[in-house]
């Protein structure tokens, strides 16, 4: 029994190296789960906007994600909210919805319904505006705006536009 | 003490069918509309009771008719004027070769098709009246004498020159009935044809290109590319096949697919190539699980006879 | 140094090195089984049985299957179900005991609430047994995506996204797990990875620890009746089989074992071959499509109960809701305050919570697969709060539960 106190310090001591190890190699383990660089990279989506129906939805894609574009009609302008009107891209003097295609509950991609004018979402019965405003639970958010920049008559989305940062830094998308 | 394990057996067993029932019988109900079978008879299509003759019915498909100004009839030698794609560039989608029409299509549908091809189709919410454009089949409005019997001559011809009702094999059924809109990848079919094994790679991309050419001109036709069918047997499954051929509108109102206008015997041989595609070895299932479920009774048995003798030691 | 000598047979040159004939005794001829028990207790071998199934047939689907979003579906649907010669058989056998697997393990839960089989030493027993319920659920989920059709791709869509946290919005996490802003490559690998490597050793190691947690606290009975197995084993051995209250684990319940297996081979190659639907969901015979959500998004049948106990409230509830069904079972040991070790229906209240919990979850699980609308929504919300509220009175219902101990020495 001689040396016990010793040999407790040095096994504690080993125990503490040994733990270093660990946690370096779980540093290293984590990096290796994070999305790639070249999935980080994925392009930038370029839209002319010249080209969409009132009323219309179409579904762009960016970065994997299903985008919607809606341009509402003179109807839906004037009878729009002053939230709802918050969330419009103007171009020109032509209002659109665009919005992550998502459902902000869990993803799913909700349907629009043109005599409505609202989307439904079949997955867990969310619906939302034609704004992209919730009407019904259970999303807990209106659809979020992906970042974009105005070009004229195009739509840049992953570029950041003071337009974006004026609805981000409102809270209107996050 | 009494044997409990029956009555525990019964209460397994009954939670089990419950839970069984709510989730796939009960809950398969709810979310599916259920669409019965008309047994292809086209309720809606008056019947035409015309004795056709064929002679009349030769001379008005290929004169007045008109019908092979577009269409090819490789049984009595006239070859299509245009390879597939070019017609599909034309017409939205190649139209088919009337060879074996008479014995794929049913005899009124076929009839009404001729007469009045969005009604017969059921496609009037993309063509006609309010939506102002013409459907790439012209309507036939006679060539001057008794429109229904005119019709009955021409239905009589084309099925003079069909091959015979046992000739007709899933594959020919298909590729007239399905298969110049829908690819089945898994038995290499595709819209324009079987693709062949080409031995060159500059051969098999040239045969994918004019594919896609064509499914480019289904999507301005259809709005999308239609579906591969390869596994439609497994995801949507033999009932839904058959009703949806019989009127796509059932299930989805407005869609673009028009009505098939099968015989029921073409249906059976189109959900049979459909069977070969996606659900090859059922036979192989069928016969292996007989043999497997004879042993697995074989094997309970023995079981049950080796525990007796362990136990009776036991009590 | 052990002292070893010239062995006179097979049998004794391995015994000198192995102590097999030890081995033996202690896994099979003198590990002792209560003889007071029914056909619920062969649920474990049934298990075993089942898992071996998965195994084998697993390895034969690995040697043709392509982890690769572009042909992924085409090596499980063209490959194996067309071209390789019984593929179809280990796809259907894997899928249907997939499936049964978690009845199975239902049924094997279900009898140790029933019996008091958590409480008076056994309750690592139920631990591990709940840690591997929750390891398979991540099997489960993990080998679902691999087909990669429909409801592969939209499955691990919305449950990668519970990983959000709600209000969190802990995006950067759903996109750590899933390698992409949505379900690509990088998801696919990593999870075919977790299905055939990570989480199968896992469940062996906590197979292992299950049987070993059996050791000391032995097998429960009929009666949650206490037995002395040193003074019962000795009984036996003396040769009095018959009046001994306990039996070998081999043959005598090895026996029973077998035969409860046998009609249950009957049960499961009768759905491998004739009812295979419910484990095979057609949707997932269409490939994944990033741009098209089906008409309606449901788990398979077993997760059908906790993820009616997230749906009907608004995330943030439903989320915590969810995480509480998700580990309430493993704290059941210590719910219960009762002293009573006894088949539930001598057990006052809980007698009540056993078969309203059993129903209660029947219902969640049915309503989870119903699309949210209407009466199926009113009937989904009343039974979450039911359930959320069964386990907060269990402790207040079991403590101040009587003693029946004394109703066993009667018999």
């Amino acid at each position: 029994m001689k040396n016990d106190s010793r040999r407790g310090f040095m096994g504690k001591a080993f125990g503490a190296v040994a733990a270093v190890g660990a946690i370096g190699s779980f540093v290293a383990m984590k990096k290796s789960w994070d999305p790639l660089p070249s999935v980080k990279a994925a392009g930038f989506t370029t839209l002319d906007m010249s080209v969409y129906k009132e009323n219309k939805l179409v579904t762009e894609k960016w970065r994997g994600k299903p985008i919607f574009i809606l341009k509402k009609t003179a109807e839906m302008v004037a009878k729009q909210t002053e939230e709802q009107k918050a969330r419009d891209i103007v171009i020109g003097d032509a209002h659109f919805m665009v919005s992550i295609g998502l459902c902000t509950h869990l993803g799913c991609i909700p349907a629009y319904k043109e005599s409505d004018e609202a989307f439904k979402c079949a997955c867990h019965g969310g619906e939302f505006d034609f704004s992209g405003e919730v009407t019904k639970v259970p999303p807990p958010r209106a659809l979020d705006i992906p970042p974009f920049r105005i070009d004229g008559n195009t739509l840049v989305l992953g570029e950041v536009g003071p337009e974006y940062t004026a609805m981000k830094e409102t809270g209107i998308t996050l | 003490m009494k044997n409990k394990e029956p009555i525990i057996l019964a209460v397994v067993v009954f939670f089990t069918l419950v839970l069984y029932y709510l989730v796939e019988p009960y809950a398969h109900h709810v979310m599916h509309k259920q669409i019965a079978s008309e047994n292809f008879v086209y309720a809606d299509l008056p019947a035409i009771e015309k004795q056709g003759d064929v002679a009349r019915g030769a001379q008005l498909v290929m004169g007045v008719g008109a019908c092979v100004g577009c269409h090819s009839i490789n049984v009595v030698g006239l070859a299509p004027v245009m390879d597939a794609v070019t017609s599909a560039k034309g017409y939205g989608v190649n139209p088919p070769d009337l060879s074996n029409v008479g014995v794929i299509y049913d005899e009124k549908f076929l009839a009404h098709l001729i007469k009045n091809p969005i009604e017969a189709l059921k496609v009037e919410h993309k063509y006609g009246g309010a939506t102002g454009l013409t459907h790439p089949m012209m309507a036939f409005s006679g060539a001057g004498g008794d429109l229904d019997q005119e019709l009955a001559d021409m239905v009589a011809y084309l099925k003079s020159i069909a091959m015979k009702q046992e000739e007709v094999t899933p594959k020919i059924a298909f590729e007239l009935a399905c298969g110049r809109c829908h690819a089945v990848n898994y038995e290499k079919w595709t819209q324009i044809g079987t693709k062949p094994n080409f031995k060159d790679e500059k051969d098999a991309l040239a045969f994918d290109i004019q594919t896609l050419e064509y499914a480019d001109s289904l999507k301005g036709y259809l709005g999308i590319v239609p579906a591969d069918l390869s596994m439609y047997i497994r995801s949507r499954g033999e009932h839904y096949i058959s009703t949806f051929m019989e009127n796509p509108q059932n299930y989805l109102k407005g869609t673009a697919m028009p009505r098939v206008g099968v015989s029921a015997e073409s249906a059976e041989k189109v959900i049979e190539y459909l069977k070969d595609a996606g659900d090859t070895k059922r036979a192989q299932r069928e016969e292996v699980g007989k043999s497997v479920m004879i042993y697995s009774i074989i094997f309970a048995i023995f079981a049950l006879l080796w525990k007796k003798e362990v136990w009776k030691d036991l009590h | 140094m052990a002292h070893f000598t010239k062995a006179t047979s097979v049998k004794d040159w391995l015994n000198q090195r192995l102590a097999i004939e030890k081995v033996e005794k202690v896994l099979a001829s003198e590990y002792w089984i209560p003889k007071n028990i029914n056909f619920l207790w062969a649920m474990g071998m049934v298990l075993v049985v089942t898992f071996v199934f998965l195994l084998v047939s697993g390895l034969f689907l690995l040697m043709y299957y392509q982890a690769n979003i572009e042909t992924a579906f085409y090596s499980v649907n063209f490959t194996i179900m067309r071209e390789v010669d019984f593929g179809w058989l280990w796809r259907h056998v894997h899928g249907v005991a997939a499936s049964v697997v978690f009845l199975i393990m239902y049924i094997h839960m279900f009898t140790g609430i029933y019996y008091g089989s958590y409480k008076k030493g056994r309750e690592m027993i139920w631990i591990s047994g709940m840690l591997l319920f929750i390891t398979f659920s991540a099997e489960a989920f993990s080998g679902y995506m691999l087909p990669w059709g429909q409801m592969s791709y939209w499955a691990g869509m919305v449950i990668t996204n519970l990983f959000s946290g709600g209000s969190l919005h802990a995006d950067g996490l759903v996109e750590w797990i899933r390698g992409d802003y949505v379900p690509a490559q990088a998801f696919l690998t990593r999870f075919f990875m977790l299905h055939v490597v990570l989480l199968p050793l896992a469940i062996i190691g906590l197979i292992g620890l299950h049987f070993a947690a059996l050791r000391i606290p032995h097998v429960n009975n009929q009666d949650g009746e206490e037995l002395d197995f040193e003074a019962e084993s000795k009984k036996y051995l003396a040769g009095d089989k018959a009046g001994s209250k306990v039996m070998r684990f081999a043959n005598d319940f090895m026996s029973k074992d077998m035969m409860v297996v046998g009609v249950y081979l009957i049960f499961f190659f009768y759905l491998v071959f004739y009812n295979y639907g419910f484990a095979m969901d057609p949707v997932n015979f269409d490939p994944a499509d990033g741009l098209k959500t089906p008409t309606h998004i449901y788990p398979e049948w077993y997760f059908l109960w906790s993820y009616e106990i997230l749906r009907p409230f608004s995330i943030d509830i439903g989320l915590i809701a969810f995480a509480f069904a998700q580990v309430i079972f493993i704290f059941l040991p210590f719910l219960d305050r009762s002293p009573n070790s006894v088949p539930a229906n001598r057990r006052g209240l809980f007698k009540f919570w056993f078969w309203g919990m059993l129903v209660d979850m029947i219902i969640l699980t049915s309503m989870g697969k119903l699309p949210p609308e209407g009466i199926f929504s009113t009937i989904g919300l009343i039974a979450a709060l039911v359930f959320i509220a069964m386990w907060i009175v269990l402790p207040l219902i079991t403590k101040n539960e009587k003693q029946v101990q004394g109703e066993i020495d009667e018999k």
